[in-house]
């Protein structure tokens, strides 16, 4: 294995234009719609959009788990500079679950119910690697330890409904972790936990990837929870991403009026007792989408132009935007949720 | 706001027993040790909820929160204890005055698709409780229906349509129609906005705060965001696996926690902040309500726990003017 100094040349995965379409009896809908995005060795990237965005699709489809009847219709998925989007079934079997792993937001899509955690783990680690059963064990049982499990022992031992909501999650982790990837992809792995759990599992990702170099991508609807891990935040809207950029930036200069909008929204951003700043309307539907820029029939600062598709256009170094008219004065954002 | 509570609870509990399977009867027959398992959701829980006033219930999974709400708005009955309405027991009220007392107190669910029938028009959610119980008649009904509409951000034109063909946040909206159009004075909302959206989650938040305004409502407001909890209510209550461990004001919970429960809860809120940050959580798990440890139930996760908590349950006391808290080391 290469470390990490010589592997940061390239990207660990960078997709392009990639376009996943649903071809279904209501009409084509358009999940993913154009994104590009990239994430380096070591880097957490923040994918951010409410349901409906297609956040998960473009999880999904780096993974090639999209079935019918959808399909990647469009675009590049690159692994480190290998294509995915052509390659056969049996390249990417051999690539998930040891190059690229995924946490899913209910840890029963990762976990058999009828296996023990040992069986399951051992499986993982001999499908990839050529290893004996003891050697397997001895990794399974250090990957428990690594995520804090306490007593991974017997641990090993357990079934899956032995163990509570945070400590099956912890177990996924502990699974997508065991063959040392290079990228895993997070789909709302917290969303189903508590606070204190969320807490901890939030901690353990971020030292792993710290102390691995593996890349990940963090899918959420919680900007707060993002905004505390990631290194940068892609924001999506209506299948296409909207606004990119270190956190930071992102966080405290939206350019784009929709990633204002989720921001001011936020209570904790706001003055208690005063009413939120509200998005007005609601999501649209995919089939049937406003002419343009997705966002227009909800925009307070819509203007003429926007009834073409607006392009993404940088706006500084790494950061991008997909507006016409973007949020000008970037501290309005926060100006009034100041006390 | 006036200082006679419009609802209490005095010792609230519920005890939810599992009595064994045939399996597990048979296995007791033959000299297997098979007991009841008993599950104390909510264990002595005193509340006072004043008129006018919004009050945040707040735990983490299994801490018997909505098991609470849901007593205290009269679906469940208690195991022990009493739930007064304006000083009076429930169960001390003739039948027309709990009549009222039902109607004054509504509750909205968390789960907007589970909780409207599928195959019941919009109008008659919102219309058939204000009909049966005489606030409507047959002939003003498409009015006050629209009316209601109205109030919580529906367009009327959309009343001969089934749930299904609306949006979360619309059902959501529904189900606050609903509640309202019997004019209660008290709402128990459970969980009400966890399932929407961040912006359409802020559409909400808002159409409550104005519906306080408008109809002077008291609301319990049961949820596991503290930030949506901080922004909208006066008062906050903190439990955790069945007991009250923290009361007080907004303000002073969120600016000086006292119970360390309380105060690893409060650090551990995701906010939107722009720098990365190194989380600090505290350690294990929530406790099987089925086998809650021995004295403070917080013992075995909390960094300050001495012998005292293994063996003694700490009683709430006042530490300030309206702030109660559960905790050994305020003892000095």
């Amino acid at each position: 294995m290469t470390g990490p100094d010589q592997r940061a040349k390239e990207p660990t995965l960078a997709v392009d234009g990639l376009a996943t379409h649903f071809f279904t009896k209501a009409g084509v809908v358009k999940a993913v719609d154009g994104v590009s995005l990239h994430v380096d060795p070591g880097e957490i990237l923040g994918l951010v959009g409410e349901s409906g965005s297609g956040k998960s699709i473009t999880g999904f489809s780096i993974l090639g788990l999209i079935d019918p009847p959808g399909r990647i219709v469009e675009g590049s998925i690159r692994y480190k500079g290998r294509e995915l989007t052509t390659a056969s079934d049996e390249e990417l079997r051999s690539l998930r679950g040891d190059r690229i792993a995924m946490i899913f937001q209910d840890p029963m899509m990762t976990l058999n119910p009828v296996l023990r955690i040992d069986t399951q783990m051992i499986e993982t680690v001999r499908v990839h690697h050529r290893v004996s059963k003891a050697e397997a064990l001895e990794r399974a049982r250090a990957a428990l330890a690594e995520v804090g499990i306490p007593s991974p022992e017997s641990r090993l031992k357990n079934y899956p409904h032995e163990l509570s909501g945070g400590m099956r999650q912890r177990v996924a982790i502990a699974i997508a972790f065991i063959n040392k990837p290079d990228l895993i992809i997070a789909d709302e792995p917290t969303t189903a936990l508590d606070v204190t759990i969320q807490a901890q599992i939030l901690a353990e990702a971020q030292a792993l990837c710290a102390r691995t170099g593996t890349a990940m991508i963090w899918i959420t609807h919680d900007l707060a929870v993002v905004s505390s891990l990631a290194d940068r935040i892609a924001v999506m809207y209506a299948g296409r991403i909207v606004e990119t950029g270190r956190t930071a930036d992102v966080v405290n200069a939206p350019r784009h009026p929709y990633t204002r909008g989720l921001i001011n929204s936020v209570p904790s951003h706001n003055v208690r007792g005063r009413r939120l700043a509200q998005i007005p309307g609601m999501t649209p539907s995919l089939i049937n989408l406003p002419k343009g820029c997705a966002f227009r029939t909800r925009c307070p600062q819509a203007i003429d132009a926007c009834l073409e598709p607006p392009p993404i256009s940088a706006i500084g170094p790494g950061r991008e935007v997909r507006c016409f008219n973007p949020v000008r004065d970037p501290q309005s954002a926060t100006a009034e949720a100041a006390p | 706001m006036s200082m006679e509570p419009l609802v209490s609870a005095r010792g609230l509990s519920k005890r939810f027993v599992r009595k064994p399977d045939l399996a597990g009867r048979i296995a007791g027959h033959l000299g297997a040790d098979v007991r009841e398992e008993t599950v104390h959701a909510v264990d002595h829980v005193d509340l006072d909820i004043r008129k006018g006033e919004v009050v945040g219930l707040v735990g983490e999974s299994g801490c018997g929160k909505s098991t609470l709400g849901r007593m205290i708005a009269g679906l469940l009955t208690p195991t022990e204890g009493k739930v007064q309405f304006k000083g009076k027991p429930r169960d001390a009220l003739s039948a027309a005055e709990a009549h009222a007392a039902r109607l004054a107190l509504q509750m909205i669910f968390q789960d907007p698709f589970a909780s409207l029938n599928p195959r019941a028009r919009v109008e008659t959610i919102v219309g058939e409780a204000p009909l049966v119980h005489g606030i409507t008649t047959r002939a003003n009904m498409t009015a006050y229906v629209d009316d209601m509409l109205r109030r919580v951000g529906l367009d009327p034109e959309l009343k001969r349509r089934y749930p299904h063909q609306f949006s979360g946040g619309q059902r959501s909206r529904i189900g606050i129609a609903r509640a309202l159009a019997v004019n209660p004075e008290f709402l128990v909302c459970d969980e009400a906005i966890a399932a929407l959206d961040v912006s359409i989650q802020a559409q909400i938040i808002n159409l409550f705060m104005d519906l306080r305004s408008e109809f002077d409502l008291t609301y319990l407001f049961i949820s596991h965001d503290l930030g949506v909890v901080q922004h909208i209510t006066d008062r906050v209550v903190i439990m955790y696996l069945g007991r009250v461990v923290e009361a007080a004001s907004t303000e002073e919970l969120f600016s000086g926690p006292n119970h360390p429960y309380a105060r690893a809860l409060l650090a551990e809120v995701p906010r939107i902040s722009t720098e990365k940050r190194t989380f600090h959580p505290i350690k294990g798990e929530i406790p099987s309500p089925l086998h809650p440890p021995s004295g403070c139930h917080f013992h075995p996760r909390c960094p300050h726990a001495f012998d005292r908590c293994r063996n003694e349950v700490p009683v709430l006391k006042e530490i300030a003017s309206g702030h109660i808290s559960a905790c050994h080391l305020n003892d000095g």
